[in-house]
C-alpha cells in the first residue's frame, strides 16, 4: 500500500466520521467543528483526485467562510438547544420518513448509474492535457471562454444574492446617531463655537 | 499524477505531526496533570455572582448580512484566480468575459454602498 493510498484512506475515514458526529454530537458547536473537519478531510480528498484548486477552493470557501458562518449563527443565535432536543422524539417519525425517501432515490439513482466505455475520452477531449498545464491554469483555459454562460450566470446569481441578503436583511434604524465623517472633517471652529462673557451674578 | 503528490507529501507528513503533536499534549494533560476536583473551584470566586442567563441571544441581523457580502466577494476573489494565472496568452473573449463579470459585481458593490449596507450605525 502506497502513501497516495494510505492517505486516502485516512482522509475519506477522517471524513466519514466528520459527517457522523456532525449529525449526532449534542452541542451544536461541536457539529460545526466536526463539520470543519469533514470538509478539511474532503478538500484532502480532492487533492489525491489531483483537482488541486478545488482542494485549495474548499478550504478557503467552506472551512474559511461558511463554516465560520455556521459557527457564528450557531453560537449566537437565541434557541435553547436543549429544550429542542426535548422534542426531538415528535419528529423522529417524519425524520425516518425522509431519510428513507432520500436513501430510496439514491439507490435508484446508483442503481441504474452507467458508466460509459468513452466517458475517459469524453473528459480529456475537453480538458487541456494535465502534463503541460497546472491544474488552476486548465480551469482558467476553460471556464472563460468554453463555460462563457455559465460562468456569466454565476456572476448574475452572486449580484442577485447580493441584492436579495440586502433587500431582506437592511433596515435603517431612525432616531440614531451616526457618524457622518464628510461633516466631522468640514466642521469649522469659528462656527461652533462661541465665547460669551459672562457677568458676574447673572445668567446667560 | 505521482509527481503531483509527491509534492504533497511534505503536507501530509506536517498534517500528521500536527495531529500528534496535539494527540500528545491533550493526552499528556490528561495523564500527566493533577486531577483534584472541588466545587470551590468552579464556584463564582469572592464578590463575583453567578451568571444570570446564558451568552445566547437575539443578535443583529446586520452582523449576518455582514457575513454574506464576504462570502459573495470572497466566490468573486476564487473565480479571479484561474484567470490571473492564465491572464498571459489569454484570449480577448476570456479577458473581456472577466470584465463583465466584474463589472456585474461591481453594480452590487455600488448598490450596497449607496443603500449603506456596508455601514454600522
Amino acid at each position: 500500500m502506497g502513501v497516495a493510498d494510505f492517505a486516502f484512506y485516512i482522509f475519506a475515514i477522517s471524513a466519514v466520521i466528520g459527517g457522523l458526529f456532525t449529525v449526532v454530537s449534542k452541542n451544536p458547536v461541536h457539529s460545526v467543528l466536526w463539520l470543519i473537519l469533514a470538509f478539511l478531510s474532503s478538500a484532502g480528498l480532492f487533492v489525491l483526485l489531483g483537482a488541486e484548486f478545488v482542494a485549495m477552493l474548499l478550504v478557503i470557501v467552506y472551512v474559511g467562510a461558511v463554516a465560520v458562518l455556521f459557527m457564528f449563527v450557531v453560537m449566537m443565535i437565541d434557541v435553547d438547544f436543549a429544550e429542542l432536543r426535548g422534542q426531538m422524539a415528535k419528529y423522529v417519525p417524519i425524520a425516518l420518513l425522509i431519510g428513507v425517501v432520500l436513501l430510496l432515490e439514491l439507490s435508484l439513482a446508483f442503481g441504474t448509474w452507467q458508466v460509459s466505455n468513452n466517458a475517459e475520452a469524453v473528459r480529456a477531449a475537453i480538458a487541456p492535457d494535465m502534463a503541460e498545464v497546472t491544474n488552476t491554469a486548465a480551469l482558467g483555459q476553460l471556464v472563460y471562454e468554453k463555460y462563457i454562460y455559465l460562468f456569466q450566470t454565476a456572476g448574475l446569481i452572486l449580484l442577485v444574492a447580493m441584492i436579495g441578503a440586502i433587500v431582506l436583511t437592511l433596515r435603517h434604524r431612525v432616531n440614531i446617531k451616526r457618524q457622518n465623517v464628510m461633516e466631522q472633517m468640514h466642521r469649522d471652529p469659528a462656527k461652533a463655537m462661541e465665547v460669551i462673557d459672562v457677568k458676574p451674578g447673572q445668567g446667560l | 499524477m505521482e509527481d503531483l503528490l509527491r509534492e504533497y507529501l511534505p503536507v501530509l507528513v506536517f498534517l500528521g505531526m500536527a495531529t500528534a503533536l496535539g494527540a500528545v499534549l491533550i493526552l499528556a494533560a490528561v495523564i500527566l496533570g493533577p486531577t483534584n476536583p472541588d466545587p470551590e473551584k468552579l464556584s463564582a470566586y469572592e464578590c463575583g455572582f453567578n451568571a444570570f442567563d446564558d451568552a445566547r441571544m437575539k443578535f443583529d441581523v446586520r452582523f449576518y448580512l455582514v457575513a454574506i457580502l464576504f462570502i459573495i466577494f470572497d466566490l468573486e476573489i476564487a473565480f479571479l484566480f484561474p484567470w490571473a494565472v492564465t491572464f498571459k496568452g489569454m484570449t480577448d473573449v476570456s479577458f473581456w468575459s472577466m470584465m463583465v463579470f466584474l463589472a456585474v459585481l461591481t453594480i452590487g458593490f455600488a448598490y450596497e454602498w449607496k443603500k449603506g449596507a456596508l455601514e454600522w450605525e
